[in-house]
């Protein structure tokens, strides 16, 4: 069984880390980093072409990083493939025995490194949902019949400041009732979005995780406030890094005061940590966070 | 109404850059209410061929260039005219364009770029709303197309980017289509619509080309 849902089913607090492929064929540095995490985390999830930018795939990664003796997390998103596509690396999945895998709709390829590129939601993050549920009735979508059934433990993502939040809290449900056992949210920094979510989605049944992004300055903070869709950091917390002589410290502390205070209020049922290419810090936040 | 926007002149003198005599041809429907195919623009066009060397043999404006029939006989007027011409500027739509092309025996080059399918906002100001995507949603979304609307045509629900303000991540001038059909919906009292899973689209019955006979699906016609 899935590490993760195992955890979730004792009652644990899960942690996931976020592992982005490199845009090469080095994986030196991907892999001391989950090295480093090995045996304090439930899984190490791995983006798909993140940003819609080129790198090696999540299910090559994954399968390194489960060499390594990580549970891996396969994320696939519906831009870059139809349901054939994604059918088929759902199954490939499987034959490896990769279990978790969050599904999720995909950066529109203008915003990533080759704009001109065909974006295909042929499928959105429900369609493949839908998609895996067939898969584990031993069926692909058309109902044709499988040699040997995969199984998964699936997840999606969810923006819980977002506005209107009713919206997002409709497709969470539709997403649940396509499979979704797990949800992760878009970075939060404020106790209050959470508890708001949280009572928002108190009946529906599925666990949800924490979106944790370490802020690395003030500036970065500002630039998302600005930029990023569903984010929002605190002014006191920009304060805090302004004031910090070593600004990356101060964002790991208040990354892992962040998720200490989470788990202790109850808000979440585990922390994702999307560290975005400062991936070596993932044990500092931990020890911070005491798990 | 076809929305178009003209082409860049260079490429069409890049097409021409062969030919000397030319005929050009506009459109009296979408293509002059987007001025870019009616008699202004097919005389603007007529100077600055003719400031470039070309010679222009006539013109008209065909009524309207996407009719078949109509186009034979509009171009009957202009037969010696293409007889002796290089080539055809086509300041229609690609639907005309290709009309014209089928009825002529020399190249007939586009002058224009063929946008989308679209509502006239006010004079000069369109709107995209649809993709003729062949199997229509608009009956559950409150009359908003999320296949045109929305960046990443998506049937569940909005993606997490919209901004702050509603407006689209991929698109920020443009409105997130999702929050405008939740709000819609909410106002019509049929949120209820939101909570349907939508099944993936079915591409099977866009196959291109798609050709309709009124005499095959209506028994009635007297067509």
């Amino acid at each position: 069984m899935s590490l993760l849902k195992e955890a979730f089913e004792k009652g644990e607090f899960a942690v996931t880390a976020e592992m982005a492929p490199p845009k090469g064929i080095d994986f030196t540095h991907l892999i001391e980093c989950a090295k480093a995490i090995k045996g304090r985390v439930h899984g190490v999830n791995v983006t798909d072409f993140q940003s819609a930018t080129l790198k090696a795939t999540s299910l090559a990664t994954c399968r390194i990083l489960q060499e390594q003796g990580l549970e891996p997390v396969l994320q696939i998103t519906g831009r870059d493939r139809n349901r054939i596509a994604i059918q088929g690396e759902l199954l490939s999945a499987g034959v490896f025995g990769i279990e978790n895998v969050l599904a999720l709709t995909g950066d529109h390829t203008t915003v990533g490194d080759h704009p001109g590129a065909m974006p295909v939601y042929d499928l959105d993050s429900v369609g493949i949902l839908q998609a895996a549920s067939a898969l584990m009735g031993g069926k692909d979508m058309s109902g044709n019949e499988l040699a040997g059934t995969p199984k998964y433990f699936l997840g999606a993502c969810v923006t819980p400041r977002y506005d209107p939040v009713e919206l997002q809290v409709l497709k969470m449900k539709k997403k649940i009732k396509a499979g979704a056992r797990f949800f992760q949210t878009q970075a939060v920094y404020d106790m209050e979005t959470l508890r708001n979510f949280r009572e928002l989605t108190k009946n529906l049944d599925a666990k949800l995780m924490v979106g944790i992004v370490p802020l690395k300055s003030a500036g970065m903070a500002k630039y998302m406030n600005n930029n990023v869709p569903g984010i929002f950091v605190p002014d006191e917390l920009i304060e805090r890094l302004k004031a910090a002589e070593d600004k990356v410290k101060e964002g790991i502390k208040i990354a892992g005061e962040f998720i200490k205070a989470v788990r202790e209020e109850g808000l979440c049922d585990g922390a994702h940590i999307m560290a975005i290419g400062a991936e070596e810090n993932v044990p500092a936040i931990l020890d911070e966070a005491g798990l | 109404m076809v929305i178009s926007e003209k082409k860049p002149f260079e490429e069409i003198l890049e097409y021409l850059k062969d030919a000397k005599k030319v005929v050009i041809l506009g459109c009296s429907l979408c293509a002059t209410v987007c001025r870019v195919g009616g008699e202004p623009e097919v005389l603007e066009m007529k100077k600055k061929l003719e400031e470039n060397g070309k010679q222009v043999l006539g013109y008209k404006i065909l009524d309207p260039a996407c009719n078949y029939m109509q186009v034979r006989k509009d171009l009957k007027g202009l037969k010696q005219e293409l007889s002796e011409a290089d080539a055809v500027i086509s300041l229609a739509c690609g639907d005309g364009t290709q009309t014209i092309a089928k009825l002529t025996d020399i190249p007939a080059y586009p002058g224009n770029n063929t946008m989308f399918i679209g509502e006239v906002e006010r004079v000069g100001q369109y709107e995209e709303v649809c993709l003729a995507c062949g199997n229509c949603q608009l009956g559950w979304t409150g009359g908003i197309c999320p296949v045109t609307k929305c960046s990443k045509g998506l049937l569940n629900g909005p993606c997490g980017g919209a901004t702050k303000d509603g407006k689209c991540e991929v698109k920020p001038e443009h409105d997130c289509a999702w929050i405008q059909i939740y709000e819609k919906l909410k106002k019509l009292n049929k949120l209820d619509n939101l909570e349907v899973i939508r099944e993936p689209r079915n591409y099977a019955i866009n196959v291109h080309p798609n050709r309709i006979d009124l005499k095959d699906v209506c028994n009635k016609c007297t067509l």
